[in-house]
């Protein structure tokens, strides 16, 4: 066994929730590179632009790139051989967000009960998702979620009769309706099976893949370039201004289901991607 | 690249009157914030007959919540929320003179009667551009509401603030002259 103090995940967390904020990851910089050179609309072209010299100055400057700071979710990879010493994993984690928020200056976006609306003051509690792998590490990965794309994103119980078909239906229309709100160019992750809260889980996950990285699996692969395809064919462009890069990726992950169901939950990300692992 | 229309803070009907969807502008004056919760309360606070804590007439509210300044920083990153949000309470505004409204993403077809009726715009900047559009930003009051944090109003000196006109006065909307133009018919 392998003994794990709470105060190195503290000091992770903190870590992380500052990193995350100030410093965008290589694959969203040479995805938006990418849409730089392939979109068609000038206007277009001048947004991606600025979110790129954006991107350099919260390096440059180590400060947010965006004011939305977000949902600190934090995800939790804990090896079945390692004993976690000292406080419980949930407050080590609320701690490191509280500590992470404070100390680099980040935004407090959460309120204490959805309809009093009383602000936390420190960005927590964090949405903690914990998983047992095998092994004697502690991954733990870190998303800062923004609220105007997460509430964009959407979950259907579609008929097994709607099948592929049905699917790539629900996902172009929830980013049609989505249009300019959720800040394209978009990361679109796609749940489809399991259950009702494990689709929608999935497709939170799949936003966490490296940015344009494809399923392992050809036939999902093809789904996801079908979707990317039908999504940019939407015209919605940078910022809703019109243009062909609605979408920088979609992302799809799956699992079995019931003989009854298909489910399909389209969790959707901004272009201020700000995903962190680190490994304990 | 079209030049840009500067824009001085306060306005009249004939400044927003002459902007045309997709013109990009540039505003130096003053901006108020506002977002969900400070939206309830000035609506609140109109209903119950109260005087507000600035005049809408002639000014643009900007929809944003930076974040925290560092010391010696006159604001953090503040950059635009997504607008639709405040659509239930922007006619009220509106009707009083409030002469535009920034943030991003579709407004509703209300909003949009109301700033033709009473000659008024809706403006976007780029979302997410948080820690670039702070840079024109030169100072920060805060005028009421403190206990809302990131949500309290503040009075913004800004100086050429980027933004692109998404709803002019005729009915014109960006979002949907824009998409239609690159939309592939399937």
């Amino acid at each position: 066994m392998r003994q794990i103090n709470t105060e190195e995940i503290i000091d992770t967390v903190e870590k992380i929730c500052i990193d995350a904020n100030y410093n965008l990851g290589d694959d969203l910089i040479a995805s938006l590179q990418n849409a730089l050179n392939n979109e068609e609309s000038p206007l277009g072209k001048e947004v991606i632009a600025q979110i790129l010299e954006n991107a350099e100055i919260g390096r440059n400057k180590q400060v947010p790139v965006c004011q939305d700071t977000g949902f600190a979710v934090v995800f939790v990879e804990i090896g079945q051989e390692v004993i976690i010493e000292g406080q419980s994993l949930q407050e080590a984690i609320n701690e490191g967000v509280r500590r992470g928020y404070k100390n680099g200056y980040l935004r407090k976006s959460i309120v204490k009960s959805p309809l009093d609306r009383v602000n936390t003051g420190d960005n927590t509690p964090a949405a903690i998702h914990t998983d047992i792998v095998p092994g004697d590490k502690l991954k733990i990965t870190f998303i800062a979620k923004g609220g105007g794309c997460e509430n964009m994103s959407r979950t259907a119980m579609l008929t097994p009769a709607q099948g592929r078909d049905g699917v790539i239906d629900f996902v172009v229309n929830t980013v049609k309706d989505a249009g300019a709100n959720p800040c394209p160019p978009i990361i679109v992750g796609v749940g489809l099976g399991g259950t009702f809260e494990y689709a929608t889980l999935l497709s939170k996950k799949a936003i966490l893949r490296p940015v344009g990285s494809q399923n392992n699996d050809s036939n999902t692969a093809n789904l996801e370039a079908d979707l990317l395809d039908g999504i940019n064919k939407l015209g919605i462009g940078p910022q809703g201004f019109g243009g062909k890069v609605t979408a920088l990726a979609v992302h799809v992950e799956t699992y079995p289901c019931h003989i009854a169901s298909l489910p399909v939950a389209v969790n959707i990300e901004c272009h201020s991607h700000r995903p962190k692992t680190i490994v304990i | 690249m079209a030049e840009y229309i500067n824009l001085k803070t306060p306005l009249n009907d004939s400044d927003v009157e002459k902007l045309e969807a997709g013109d990009k502008v540039r505003i130096s004056g003053t901006l108020y914030t506002a977002r969900d919760a400070a939206h309830k309360r000035l609506v609140e606070m109109i209903e119950s007959g109260k005087d507000l804590p600035f005049n809408l007439k002639g000014q643009l509210l900007y929809y944003v919540g930076p974040t925290p300044a560092r010391p010696g920083q006159e604001i953090g990153s503040a950059g635009p929320t997504t607008s639709y949000r405040m659509d239930t309470y922007t006619p009220t505004f509106i009707k009083m003179g409030l002469k535009g409204t920034i943030g991003k993403g579709g407004r509703s077809d209300e909003v949009i009667e109301a700033m033709k009726k009473h000659k008024a715009v809706y403006l976007a900047a780029v979302g997410g551009a948080a820690a670039l559009i702070a840079k024109r930003i030169k100072r920060v009051r805060i005028i009421a509401f403190e206990d809302l944090g990131p949500e309290a109003i503040r009075e913004l000196e800004v100086e050429d603030f980027p933004a692109i006109v998404v709803n002019d006065t005729k009915g014109n909307d960006l979002y949907k002259t824009g998409s239609d133009k690159y939309k592939v018919p399937s």
